[in-house]
């Protein structure tokens, strides 16, 4: 199956699910090709998790189709963790869960998403940010080809979220895997993505992100409101931060 | 020592060592009402089982994964809420098991014994019952303890990774439902679910992984019945209620001891 120029790693086609007698997707088509970012945005409810969860085999579409590069290996980082705090799991125990691991190479996973002290730690002992990156760590040991990423910024305050947005960046870029994100806003995901496509339901509109900024199926959808503040938005990075939040010399 | 004390005990330490694991993942995964829920279910099972002239103990574990299927396929709807869903099973269950129980005539069981359960008169055969059936439920559990606690920490995920969720949930209900039929005549249908939940819940600030607080759950477990069994004995108190209030009251001491370890450490 061939979509532009690169292979596609996971392709749907006319992806249409109902419940209640309210359509959630709308003949939806959707593909991620080798190493391309896309990101799915869209207001609440509009479908975008959902759609995940076709793609992924969670939910049964009622019509269309999803196709998979064969043997495809899929990280899959959930948009939360509700751990019940009667559960003692520490870091190093969540991420033996999907399969045994190496401790070299679960250390490995570690320093690359920045959490490299944290192994013996309680999970429920985590801030949202640290738990969010142990999720992507989790995702990342199954060695993906394509990476699925559900709200990968969400509760971070600005500064957390683009921290969180260069740490995906740099996987793409040392791992050469597919991302496929869902974000509820496009300046979070505005400077990694190669394509954004915008769901409400259907597609609204798809494109380089500095194209959708300007597309009236987007204005139409977030406002002008939310195309100005795009347009105004700007984020400098001249240091980095280490895990703990401490400002350390990049 | 009478050789029915020695029976009691090694009964009563069988069924807390089966519950410690089960109860843990009972309390990991928010399954205490349907615990109760299935348990209640049980003496059905023991009418039908009687009824149809076939062993109590089929009839129970019949019972109890009717009741099971019919909760996976009730949280399937949106009409009520899961806890009312389980509510109205719970009692209806528990209430049919009695209505039933009266059509019988012919028939006289020990009542308060199925409900409150009677450890003092168990026999060597339900003995064998609850090894052989607790055996089994370990056997499972150990087997399959690394795709149980992927779902019990995120389902989609362990999906995802390719754990086969729906199989792994009914065998999980099969073991619940295997354990309340062993475990109904040593603390009875209306005790077994805290037999299941006060232990893992005193052991959870002694434990710092999973199966830490699985085994230290069949200690307190153990600990409950025997102090339980001992109260029984001296003081001719009932069996299955001195028994949940022993492990009432080492969860009430683990509190505090929680509470002194933190105050201490700030």
């Amino acid at each position: 199956m061939q979509l532009g120029l690169a292979p596609a790693l996971i392709l749907g086609t006319e992806i249409t699910v109902s419940r209640g007698g309210s359509t959630l997707l709308d003949s939806v088509d959707i593909a991620v090709t080798e190493g391309e970012m896309v990101s799915l945005i869209g207001p609440n409810g509009a479908g975008k998790s959902l759609l995940l969860k076709v793609l992924l085999g969670l939910v049964e579409p009622d019509a269309g189709q999803v196709r998979r590069r064969e043997s495809l290996r899929i990280g899959y980082m959930p948009q939360q963790l509700m751990l019940d705090p009667t559960l003692p799991l520490t870091v190093r125990r969540f991420l033996s869960l999907g399969g045994p691991v190496s401790t070299e190479r679960r250390q490995r996973v570690l320093n690359e998403v920045g959490l490299d002290q944290l192994s013996e730690r309680p999970m429920q002992a985590l801030s949202g940010g640290e738990i969010q990156r142990v999720l992507l760590a989790r995702a990342l040991l199954r060695d993906p080809e394509l990476l699925v990423l559900d709200e990968p910024t969400q509760g971070l305050d600005v500064h957390g979220q683009a921290e969180q947005m260069l740490l995906i960046e740099k996987t793409r870029e040392s791992r050469r895997c597919g991302i496929l994100m869902v974000s509820h806003d496009l300046h979070v995901v505005m400077a990694a993505t190669n394509r954004v496509v915008c769901l409400n339901h259907h597609i609204c509109c798809t494109g380089r992100p500095s194209d959708i900024a300007v597309d009236p199926g987007y204005v139409a959808l977030f406002g002008e409101h939310g195309a100005g503040h795009l347009a105004t938005y700007h984020h400098h990075h001249d240091h980095v931060h280490g895990a703990d939040g401490e400002v350390v010399d990049g | 020592m009478d050789e029915f004390i020695v029976r009691a005990l090694i009964a009563a330490i069988g069924v807390a060592t089966i519950a410690g694991p089960l109860g843990s993942f009972v309390v990991w995964r928010r399954m205490a009402y349907f615990g109760d829920t299935l348990s209640h279910s049980a003496l059905l099972g023991v009418t039908l089982g009687l009824l149809l002239g076939a062993e109590p103990t089929l009839g129970v574990i019949a019972v109890c994964v009717i009741v099971a299927l019919l909760m996976a396929l009730g949280q399937r709807q949106r009409l009520l809420a899961s806890d009312t869903m389980l509510g109205i099973l719970s009692h209806s269950a528990l209430s049919l098991g009695l209505v039933a129980l009266a059509f019988m005539e012919n028939v006289r069981i020990d009542l308060i014994g199925y409900l409150f359960g009677d450890v003092l008169s168990v026999t060597w055969d339900d003995i064998a019952l609850v090894y052989g059936g607790g055996t089994l439920v370990l056997a499972v559990l150990f087997w399959l303890w690394r795709p149980l606690l992927a779902i019990t920490v995120h389902e989609d995920l362990a999906r995802v990774e390719g754990v086969p969720v729906p199989l792994i949930r009914i065998i999980f209900m099969l073991a619940i439902a295997v354990t309340i039929a062993v475990a109904m005549k040593i603390v009875g249908v209306l005790l077994i679910t805290s037999l299941l939940i006060i232990p893992a819940a005193t052991a959870r600030p002694l434990a710092r992984t999973p199966e830490h607080m699985a085994v230290c759950a069949s200690l307190v477990g153990s600990l409950a019945v025997v102090g339980g069994l001992a109260g029984s004995y001296f003081w001719d108190l009932p069996s299955g209620p001195t028994i949940v209030t022993t492990a009432a009251a080492l969860f009430a001491v683990s509190l505090l001891i929680r509470q002194i370890l933190t105050t201490g450490q700030r």
